[in-house]
């Protein structure tokens, strides 16, 4: 895939943005800057109309295939996991199970089983972000390329964007996570140093791995999945993602709300497993 | 006229220093929370907005409130209300300054509050919430101020005080209006996703706002000698009486649509907070609460012969209040998160360090109103009986 100046332009000032750069929102200006002169476009960078998944749960056979793609996230995201502590705990990807995730969708002659079949959730990035119209600060907003990012030195943690999201794929940092759990042990296990940490008090989600995007890899949870996740463009008709959506049954969590989810979850794929 | 504040009896600079006291108290709270951040509060992931904002948001109605004397007196020339006026800008200044302090505290990186200054995003119903807010603090601070020292002098107000008067009555409406929007423009939260919140809110608030004011009136005439007339609480109380009949009216309403649609989405969150979800019935004895206290209140209010009595008319305001400030400050914000967007009942327990920094709040609001009423009553106390001349 090949990549203009422009189109890089777009991604590594994201990436500075979310915190890689580490430079702060008030020189934005010269943050562009430094972007023109001291890097250079990695040709081998991914780019998109619009970013979007397909998601294939027939793929996962066991908890520990949906267990393998969250740790993918949450290990090189550097995202902090509380032991005890549901109230604060920050996850970018989870499961959640069917009923859950469609609430509504399901009905008493359902079978149990595909009740609490479990499903894959994570941020939308949706066409329309309810969280991206309400943030006072413009910390998080949408890529040309479909991703919604999140700019972690420019968000107040006024927590709007979690108010406003329909899906729940926001987190806050109640607490430091760069800090120890209850038991003493440090919240992020082994940090990864490639990837900025996050200060208290502010909102984090799924970033669409723009990072390894912008060097040519595919989403980490992506990566690991066993084909059950399959990112691509969903504007190119020929891309992998539209085909699996022209040839298979998918839907999207809360269509009715407006947002435009860009996950599309296959549906009764268990004859293609 | 500041000095004004600086003279007081033994009483007053007990109350001052009480005040201080709890100042202190929910200042060394708020030390915590910047420390730990807002995991020392009962919020979480799922409800992410608590006990701050829903003060936040009642506070704005109680502020909007003024515009119930402003309206009478400014625009149908109703003369019994000129000594109070300038009491209810005043307590229009106290619930601004309350609502600022409130969306501090619940900032989770409040030292980058300018962002909202210097990343200006229309789109954002926050940011024109900030804008209606911040003028509508810098309008009752000049109106409330100008009038006051004019009437010190005995003069009538400068002729260009009159428009930003005038411009304060719509301006008020689009503080709580524009606080709705930030809850019934949001996709996903069906308690909030109704046309008729904004009305709600107006209706709630002209109820809370002048009960409160009332209260305050009774409380003034007590401790000095502004007094500002039977005729005039009484109105003020059929004021209240009518908001309270509209609001309840409109939560009715709410109850219908939720009820008789039998949309699931839409009773849920009228279940959680009346009859429990799932076995989670925290805010249940509360909302009870506020639903017989709501109709206790309109029942005094309602008859004349209990509205008139000024022995009882005090219960009935307090019932009000109460009720308003349980639907608005607990019930609105909190049954918005529940159940969460995975239909899972998560409930909000506010902590210890979270009420003690919404007190010490609540003290700053209280020490703000207690200075500029102190003022208001001095200059009002020394221009005795030519007030209503102007
Ligand atoms: S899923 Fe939520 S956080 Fe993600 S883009 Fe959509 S509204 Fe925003
Ligand atoms: S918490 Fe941060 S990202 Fe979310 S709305 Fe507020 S400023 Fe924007
Ligand atoms: S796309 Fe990347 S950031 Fe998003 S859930 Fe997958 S691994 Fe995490």
């Amino acid at each position: 895939m090949s990549i203009n100046r422009r189109q890089f332009l777009k991604i590594a000032g994201a990436s500075t943005v979310l915190g890689l750069g580490g430079a702060s929102v008030v020189n934005s200006l010269k943050r562009g800057g430094l972007e023109a002169s001291q890097m250079s476009p990695d040709p081998k960078g991914l780019v998109a109309k619009r970013w979007g998944f397909v998601v294939d749960v027939s793929k996962l056979e066991s908890e520990e295939d949906y267990k393998r793609c969250a740790d993918a996230c949450h290990n090189i995201h550097n995202v902090p996991v509380f032991k005890n502590d549901k109230l604060h705990e920050v996850k970018w990807i989870w499961k959640e199970p069917f009923e859950n995730t469609f609430p509504g969708t399901e009905h008493e002659y359902m079978s149990h089983e595909f009740k609490e079949k479990n499903f894959l959730v994570f941020c939308n990035h949706c066409a329309k972000p309810a969280c991206v119209k309400v943030c006072p600060t413009k910390a998080t907003f949408k890529r040309k390329d479909g991703i919604v990012m999140q700019d972690m030195h420019r968000c107040i943690g006024c927590r709007f964007c979690m108010a406003a999201c329909p899906f729940g794929a926001r987190s806050f940092n109640y607490l430091d996570p760069r800090g120890k759990d209850t038991d003493g042990t440090p919240l992020i296990k082994v940090e990864n140093k490639t990837f900025p940490t996050r200060m208290i008090g502010v909102v984090e989600k799924c970033t669409a791995c723009y990072e390894r995007l912008s060097i040519g890899q595919q989403p980490a949870c992506a990566e690991v999945s066993n084909g059950a996740i399959v990112f691509g463009d969903l504007e190119d008709p020929n891309s992998e993602v539209r085909k699996i959506i022209a040839t298979k049954y998918t839907i999207r969590r809360k269509p009715e709300l407006g947002t435009q989810p860009s996950i599309y979850y296959v549906i009764g794929g268990s004859e293609h497993a | 006229m500041l000095e004004k504040a600086l003279i007081g009896s033994k009483r007053y600079w007990i109350w001052i220093f009480v005040l201080l006291g709890i100042i202190g108290v929910g200042f060394i709270a708020y030390l915590q929370q910047w420390k730990y951040g807002l995991g020392v509060t009962g919020l979480s992931r799922d409800v992410s907005w608590g006990f701050y904002i829903a003060q936040f948001t009642f506070l704005v109605g109680v502020a909007a409130s003024a515009v119930m004397l402003v309206i009478p007196y400014y625009l149908h020339d109703y003369k019994k209300f000129g000594k109070i006026v300038i009491l209810g800008e005043f307590l229009a200044i106290s619930a601004v300054t309350m609502c600022i302090l409130f969306i501090f505290v619940d900032m989770g990186q409040p030292m980058r509050i300018m962002n909202v200054v210097l990343h200006p995003t229309p789109g954002s119903v926050m940011f024109w919430d900030s804008v209606v807010l911040s003028g509508y603090l810098f309008i009752n601070l000049i109106v409330g101020w100008t009038t006051l020292g004019a009437d010190r002098k005995s003069v009538p107000p400068p002729a260009w005080v009159k428009p930003l008067i005038y411009l304060s009555i719509p301006w008020a409406v689009s503080i709580h209006t524009v606080t709705a929007f930030l809850y019934a423009g949001i996709p996903g939260r069906h308690l909030w996703l109704t046309a008729i919140m904004a009305a709600r809110f107006l209706a709630s608030a002209f109820a809370a706002g002048p009960a409160l004011l009332i209260l305050l009136v009774m409380f003034v005439r007590k401790v000095s000698k502004l007094d500002a007339g039977t005729e005039a609480i009484q109105s003020l109380a059929k004021i209240v009486t009518y908001a309270m009949i509209a609001n309840v009216f409109f939560f009715l309403l709410e109850v219908f649509t939720a009820t008789y649609s039998g949309i699931p989405g839409h009773a849920h969150p009228l279940k959680y907070l009346f009859f429990g979800l799932d076995g989670h019935t925290a805010l249940v004895p509360w909302m009870w609460t506020a639903t017989v206290l709501a109709f206790l209140g309109l029942g005094l209010l309602i008859f004349p012969a209990t509205r008139q009595n000024e022995g009882i008319l005090p219960i009935a305001l307090v019932s009000v209040f109460v009720a308003a400030w349980i639907d608005k400050g607990m019930g609105l914000v909190i049954g918005g998160f529940i159940p969460n967007m995975f239909e899972r009942v998560t409930e909000y327990t506010p902590t210890a360090t979270e009420l003690a920094i919404t007190v010490g709040v609540y003290a700053v609001g209280l020490l703000v109103l207690t200075v500029l009423y102190k003022i208001a009553i001095g200059v009002r106390e020394d221009t005795a009986g030519e007030a209503e001349h102007h």
